[in-house]
């Protein structure tokens, strides 16, 4: 290879990709910054310079405080839910049985569906009477007074897509079940690359399946599980679809997530400088976040190190 | 005592494997049937259901997609349109760079690559507004390129760290005969490196697909007019227009929405768990 000299050929395969980030990430990065220092409304032609006003105001707008109270809310039920889950069905389908191969097939496709048709589903799940959860709890209070028990009396008509303290939750649930799929495949890679000898040597000291859990397999899942937590938290500061479908933002704001609240800034009210400010928070909870998680994940990994060496 | 345990065992695994499948196939599986029920019927019964799948009424699917008041069809073309070029963008852009970062040195390198990362750090959500202010400005709102164009910023520091892992696997012996056979750079990448690399282009293309298929906050942005609008958007256009009330007809709508999609992620899918393992993308 020749040394020295400009390089054409790196010029000319590197070149693409790097214009068109520059182009489609870098130049939006910028612009979104230049925006957020000024009041513009789309319809106008002109935008007035008006400095460190919109972030100002954000930071003393009950709305949009409580758009970043829900974003924090969700992220909080919905991250560790979703791992839980994902990593229990990935526990299960490693397991050698028969199935479990087309099983892993059928989790992966809400991840892989039309937001808009799942979110249209999840209503009828969610509906009051003759949604899939109320069914199932009437079903259960007849079993149970068909057993011979007394009624319960549990309510077979909450509306939950209405009700201020379900509405949230309700998207958490329908978030885990969209990302087990994805989730769960990179526990089973996780899984996979424990040596089995570890399991063989724990089994061999006396350590029951539970113990062997907690003192294997979970020290050996930690980097899998730091990797599935930052990917999670970013998508889960992401939801709009759902949102923007099954709720807008209702009832009484319980659901105005940021990235819906940036929605309605900037296409019901035009306020395209405000949306940029808000864009910018955004941006810097999730950096806010993968950084935190970053830290203490490192801690954690060097505690278990320590721990193992000893 | 011990063969007991074990059968205990593997039928509790059993039934919570059931279980899951059951999570996840229950709504879907509620979503087909209805679509089946007679047009404008109530909210169904468990009865009415497995009779509407016994006595399926498909007349509902000819309904929708011949549609008095939207061009379904019309969607459908500019979904496919909008998918194959941004597969086709996304494969060039991630490719090229992918090779560049692989197999040449050259000043800045590792620098260059670093910034490529940070890229997919940028949340989708908070580009879309100066995106859109940038589209605006250029004239493309409403048209194939403002769909197509601005699309893959996200997915291309994933394809191009996705493709650049595959191509170093690639033994450089390959290149160094090609380059005594007269090859230049460009004819290594062409006859040696994307023959040898499919499996990953299928990956980055199957990812690309699905991303751009099923998303549905650009294209809603990026059109106003009805004849650009994609399926996705369209389908959320119908589901306004009929409220809650018309449930068969609303299923239909959302199963032709998903059958393409699922087909070629079951299709396609030993290139999904490929791409999960590889990046973690879409967790």
């Amino acid at each position: 290879m020749r040394r020295g000299g400009f390089n054409w050929s790196a010029l000319g395969f590197a070149g693409l990709a790097t214009i068109y980030l520059i182009a489609f990430s870098l130049i939006p990065m910028l612009v979104a910054g230049y925006l957020s220092f000024h009041r513009w409304l789309l319809v106008k032609d002109e935008a007035t310079y008006v400095g460190w006003a919109n972030y100002a105001a954000l930071a003393r707008d009950p709305l949009f405080l409580n758009a970043v109270g829900n974003s924090l809310k969700f992220v909080v039920m919905a991250v560790p839910l979703g791992m839980a889950l994902a990593l229990g069905a990935a526990l299960l389908v490693s397991q050698p049985l028969r199935g479990t191969s087309v099983l892993r097939t059928i989790l992966f496709v809400p991840a892989v569906s039309s937001l808009v048709a799942l979110s249209m589903v999840w209503m009828w799940v969610y509906l009051p009477d003759r949604g899939l959860i109320n069914s199932l709890v009437r079903l259960l209070r007849a079993g149970w007074v068909a057993l011979g028990g007394s009624d319960p009396g549990w309510a077979t008509d909450t509306d939950f897509l209405h009700d201020p303290a379900w509405a949230l939750p309700a998207l958490v649930f329908m978030s885990t079940w969209i990302g087990l799929g994805p989730r769960m495949v990179i526990f089973i890679a996780g899984l996979s690359g424990i040596p089995a000898s570890l399991h063989e040597a724990a089994a061999l000291d006396g350590c029951g399946t539970w113990r062997r859990f907690r003192s294997v397999t979970l020290p050996m899942l930690l980097p899998t599980t730091f990797f599935v937590l930052i990917t999670s938290t970013i998508a889960c500061f992401k939801l709009f679809t759902e949102v923007y479908v099954m709720t807008q933002g209702g009832p009484r704001r319980t659901t105005d997530v940021v990235a819906y609240h940036i929605y309605r800034q900037a296409w019901h009210k035009f306020e395209i400088g405000m949306a940029s400010a808000q864009s910018y928070v955004l941006f810097l909870l999730i950096l806010a976040a993968a950084l935190v998680q970053f830290r203490l994940m490192r801690r954690r990994v060097r505690e278990t190190e320590e721990a193992w060496a000893a | 005592m011990k063969g007991r345990r074990k059968i205990v065992g593997k039928i509790a695994t059993y039934a919570a494997l059931t279980a899951l499948g059951a999570f996840t196939l229950t709504p879907l599986m509620w979503m087909a049937a209805t679509s089946l029920r007679p047009e404008g019927s109530p909210l169904p019964t468990l009865r009415e259901l497995v009779d509407g799948v016994l006595h399926p009424h498909f007349e509902n699917y000819r309904y929708v997609l011949w549609f008095p008041e939207l061009p379904v069809w019309r969607f459908a073309i500019n979904s496919a349109v909008v998918t194959a070029g941004v597969v086709l963008l996304q494969l060039a852009l991630c490719s090229t760079a992918g090779y560049a970062f692989a197999r040449l040195t050259f000043r800045g390198r590792d620098a260059l690559f670093a910034a490529f990362m940070l890229t997919m750090m940028i949340p989708s959500q908070a580009m879309i507004v100066p995106l859109f202010v940038i589209v605006k400005w250029l004239g493309w709102l409403n048209t194939y390129v403002g769909l197509i164009v601005p699309y893959p910023y996200l997915s291309t520091a994933f394809g191009t760290f996705l493709l650049r892992q595959f191509f170093a696997t690639i033994p450089l012996a390959l290149d160094d005969a090609a380059r005594i056979d007269g090859c230049s750079h460009w004819g290594v990448f062409r006859h040696v490196i994307l023959p040898s690399a499919r499996p990953a282009m299928a990956t980055v293309a199957a990812f690309a697909f699905i991303w751009t298929w099923t998303d549905f906050y650009w294209p809603l942005l990026a059109t106003s007019s009805v004849n650009m609008r994609t399926l996705e958007v369209g389908l959320s256009v119908f589901k306004h227009a009929y409220g809650m009330t018309n449930w068969p007809l609303q299923m239909t709508a959302a199963v032709i929405v998903l059958l393409p999609v699922l087909t070629f992620f079951l299709a396609m899918q030993r290139f999904f768990v490929r791409g999960v393992v590889m990046t973690g993308m879409k967790a």
